[in-house]
């Protein structure tokens, strides 16, 4: 169990080592973002901004522009509220900035609502330019992280405050816009009777559904989406041809995020699958992260249900 | 690598000025729309940079060891396309492309369509961020090249400003000149009427920068005011340039409304007229 913000700060410091054209900009929350490390190994590296984002941004677009790979850090939510700075100084302007929005939605828990980043992949998915992923565990934020620095272009990576399991071993090796499997129920190859899209925090509970499912006859797989955008078409299809329906899950607004770039993939194609989409539907509230995640609908409950339930025809 | 301000020769620039002055009426005309009152009032500091200041390379415009530009106030773009085009960034003919579809020289300025720009702009209060990142990337690499960065007075109601007014002393950034373009006019009317910026210097002063105050349309006093800002260490600078939005053209000065409008063939040539009518 990690932490995706752990995993990014070691990943960072690391890569830092390596690649002396990486700086970082804070904007007084690197102890919560967790690049205290890489601080502390490369302080003519590292800029603390203050407590302000849009600035931290535009600074970071013109280090980019003088050959520099800027990572600039903050909450989810503390980024996105700067999306006209994003527009023009990251996507417009194709610098090769990387935003890491740590701190990704209800599952904050106790923080409340006013710090829940519940709508950045929404927002930025609209803007062109920028590839937006959402790591699963702390082998997959390493690989990413890595890609990211190497990656010329704009690039968003959203991640958890709180720990997620491993759901990879040491071979695994991420791809750019590919679904990967990360629970298939014992026997089944062929049909399943759902196959459901989870990413970040919501991926522990997708599995565990998908194994109460399995104990009471039911298949159904589990796929990691690291890939907001691109997201690659052809996987899902695939997920949807094999399978009764397609649940997506997120810890996310219900509106904008992976839910709806699934959709957007099904409608496109004219294929009948349905899709039920488990999301954000309100602000949040305080409280513990599992607490929240029942009572707003991203529990295993809540995904085995979606995966059973009967869909009006 | 100051030069000395007797050596520049001055009537050259003025005339170069002029002249510039009447390929942004004709751009401006054929265009249909566009920005004469800001492209004007900008127009000496811009002259003064490309045409003596700057060390940069039309012929190379990625050269490494270039001077970087940051037109902040995008809107002011046709007087910027004028320099590029004279100094030879890009053929003269391409001036009366502007705002047309497929043209290079968008509205407001794109630096992946048009060599020369340093940053697309247009959305205010971003470029002095910007200009921040690559005096940064300066200092980290030990290079001596400098950022300039025009601004517009109205832009600097932009609350993303005053983050970076706060950011640039802190990190010493001595190799950021702002220049501001104080012409005291905005879409909606008087700047000191729409929001008041008063007491200018006093603000920049207090946000720890190195300050002066000039008339932005006397060369002597703008490159005094480089030359200065080259020479004093340990904090950006800023210049405050008293400008007259569409300085140059009898008609347009200080009117409002020649924020954003174009002119009409005869406007265009009676300011033509005007404009060359002037001794060289």
């Amino acid at each position: 169990m990690k932490a995706t913000r752990d995993a990014f700060g070691e990943a960072i410091a690391a890569l830092g080592e390596k690649n002396p054209r990486i700086v970082v900009l804070d904007a007084d929350l690197g102890k919560s973002t967790m690049t205290g490390a890489f601080m502390k190994r490369f302080p003519e590296r590292h800029f603390e901004l203050g407590i302000a984002e849009s600035n931290m941004i535009g600074a970071a677009a013109g280090l980019a522009l003088c050959g520099k790979i800027p990572f600039v850090t903050s909450f989810a939510c503390f980024l996105i509220g700067r999306l006209e700075t994003i527009r023009v100084a990251v996507a417009y302007n194709q610098t090769n900035v990387k935003m890491v929005g740590t701190h990704a939605g209800l599952g904050i828990g106790e923080d409340g609502p006013s710090q829940m980043g519940l709508e950045d992949l929404g927002a930025l998915r609209s803007l062109p330019h920028v590839t937006l992923l959402q790591p699963g565990d702390a082998e997959e934020t390493r690989q990413i992280v890595a890609w990211a620095a190497e990656h010329k272009g704009p690039v968003y990576i959203r991640l958890t405050r709180q720990k997620v399991p491993d759901v990879h071993s040491g071979g695994y090796q991420w791809k750019l816009g590919r679904l990967d499997p990360v629970f298939t129920p014992a026997g089944e190859t062929e049909h399943f009777q759902a196959s459901v899209l989870a990413g970040g925090g919501t991926l522990e509970g997708a599995i565990d559904a998908a194994k109460a499912l399995e104990k009471k006859g039911f298949s159904v797989r589990v796929f990691n989406a690291p890939t907001i955008k691109p997201l690659d078409s052809t996987d899902v299809l695939d997920a949807a041809r094999n399978s009764n329906r397609l649940v997506s899950v997120e810890d996310h607004s219900v509106v904008g995020g992976l839910g709806s770039a699934v959709a957007e993939v099904l409608a496109g194609a004219g294929l009948p699958a349905p899709l039920i989409r488990l999301g954000a539907t309100r602000f949040g509230e305080s409280g513990t992260g599992a607490e929240l995640y029942s009572k707003y609908g991203l529990s295993s409950e809540h995904i085995q249900d979606a995966c059973i339930r009967n869909i009006p025809q | 690598m100051a030069q000395a301000i007797q050596s520049v020769n001055i009537p050259r620039l003025e005339k170069i000025a002029r002249e510039l002055r009447v390929d942004v009426i004709r751009m401006l005309e054929a265009a249909g729309s566009g920005h004469p009152g800001g492209s004007f009032s900008e127009m000496e500091i811009l002259v003064a940079l490309y045409f003596h200041r700057l060390r940069h390379d039309p012929k190379n415009p990625a050269w490494e060891g270039r001077d970087r530009l940051i037109l902040s106030k995008g809107h002011g773009c046709p007087g910027l396309y004028a320099c590029l085009a004279r100094a030879g960034y890009f053929p003269h003919e391409e001036l009366a492309s502007l705002r047309k579809i497929g043209s290079r020289l968008q509205g407001h300025p794109d630096r992946l369509r048009l060599p020369g720009i340093e940053v697309s702009t247009g959305s205010l209060g971003q470029g002095l961020s910007m200009a921040i990142g690559m005096a940064l990337a300066a200092k980290l690499d030990g290079a001596s090249w400098r950022t300039y960065c025009i601004l517009g007075d109205g832009e600097i109601q932009e609350g993303q400003i005053w983050e970076a007014a706060m950011a640039a002393p802190k990190f010493n950034l001595d190799n950021l000149t702002v220049i501001l373009d104080h012409n005291n006019g905005q879409i909606d009317g008087p700047v000191e009427e729409i929001m008041p910026l008063a007491p200018l210097p006093e603000k920049w002063k207090a946000f720890n920068w190195h300050v002066q105050c000039i008339d932005g349309h006397d060369f002597k006093e703008i490159f005094a005011a480089l030359e200065t800002a080259d020479a004093v260490q340990g904090k950006p600078h800023a210049i405050l340039a008293k400008t007259v939005k569409g300085k140059g053209v009898s008609f347009m000065e200080h009117q409002i409304e020649w924020h954003g409008k174009a002119p009409n063939r005869e406007q265009a040539e009676k300011a033509v007229a005007e404009l060359a009518g002037k001794p060289d």
